[in-house]
């Protein structure tokens, strides 16, 4: 199974890329763009029987992501 | 008195810290390689700045994995002293030993200057040999030091005075919430900050003020290790 996590800043936690990269944008001429965050993907090929969700979840609780700053989504691609 | 520094690849600052212990009175220093499974019998552990395992993933991410690190956890468990420099304090972060998080400076710039840091508290094995509102002069260079924790956090380690060191007033290089430069744990015996006591030993640098960090670690081996000698 092909799993994709997307590790973001959780909201409220100062993100000065998101900022940077928001405050750039208008330089190019593109207004209006609000609330812009950077955050991280990460892909795996997960073998093996079980819930691959809750496997990965811990794998984030654990590793990919640090809970206490950052908030983490799973998704589960084809094949 | 015997302290150990850890050295993981990546790390960069050993150098700097072995001296440093080398000047504190009755010390001697000795390298710890990140994959030896044990602690050689040092008396205190010190994890260096540097660049972990290249910090990749986050700061601090991987280290806590190697062997020696297990090691580190059960030390610490059983009251050792531990201090964490700059990604040494990265690292017990994220290894859980230490309460809160390292985030990219609020600038996004790396810094590098002389900062003045002022002691909150100086009855903790740490900062014993200093005063309570001692200014030092100490070094920061970091691209990822700014302090967080959710406020309810904050307030508990300002509570149970973990807090051990603060930036002086206007003088914060990176953000760090409530101005918070060196944390410990809630037992006290462990303890991380960002800037680097170990650059700050030699008056050719222009500051001796981290002294007080190692001496003071050593005159709280030495005492614990009277104790248990005279029990």
């Amino acid at each position: 199974m092909r799993v994709r996590v997307l590790v973001r800043p959780k909201e409220g936690i100062l993100d000065p890329q998101g900022q940077a990269v928001e405050r750039a944008l208008p330089a190019l001429g593109y207004e209006n763009v609000r609330n812009v965050h950077v955050g991280r993907l990460i892909e795996l090929d997960v073998d093996g029987d079980g819930d691959v969700t809750e496997r990965v979840g811990e794998m984030c609780e654990r590793l990919l992501a640090n809970p206490l700053i950052e908030s983490y989504e799973i998704v589960e691609l084809d094949g | 008195m015997k302290l150990g520094v850890v050295v993981f690849p990546g790390s960069c600052d050993e150098r700097d810290a072995h001296e440093a212990i080398g000047r504190a009175e009755g010390a001697t220093a000795t390298f710890l390689w990140h994959g030896d499974p044990d602690l050689a019998g040092v008396d205190a552990v010190v994890i260096p700045g540097g660049f972990s395992y290249g910090d990749y993933l986050r700061v601090g991410a991987i280290a806590r994995f190697s062997p020696l690190m297990e090691a580190v956890r059960g030390f610490a468990a059983e009251g050792g002293l531990v201090l964490g420099i700059c990604n040494g304090f990265q690292v017990l972060c994220e290894a859980g030993l230490l309460p809160g998080a390292l985030l990219t400076n609020e600038s996004l710039k790396f810094v590098c200057r002389q900062v003045d840091l002022l002691v909150e508290r100086a009855d903790t094995p740490f900062t014993r040999e200093l005063a309570p509102g001692r200014r030092l002069s100490v070094p920061v260079k970091h691209t990822t030091g700014c302090y967080y924790a959710p406020p309810a956090l904050l307030d508990e380690l300002e509570a149970k005075g973990q807090v051990l060191l603060r930036y002086a007033p206007g003088q914060n290089p990176n953000g760090s919430l409530r101005d918070i430069a060196g944390v410990a744990s809630e037992k006290g015996n462990v303890f991380g900050l960002m800037p680097h006591p170990e650059h700050a030993t030699d008056p050719l640098t222009g500051s001796i003020d981290g002294l007080g960090i190692f001496g003071s670690m050593v005159a709280h081996c030495r005492e614990a290790a009277h104790l248990t000698t005279a029990a």
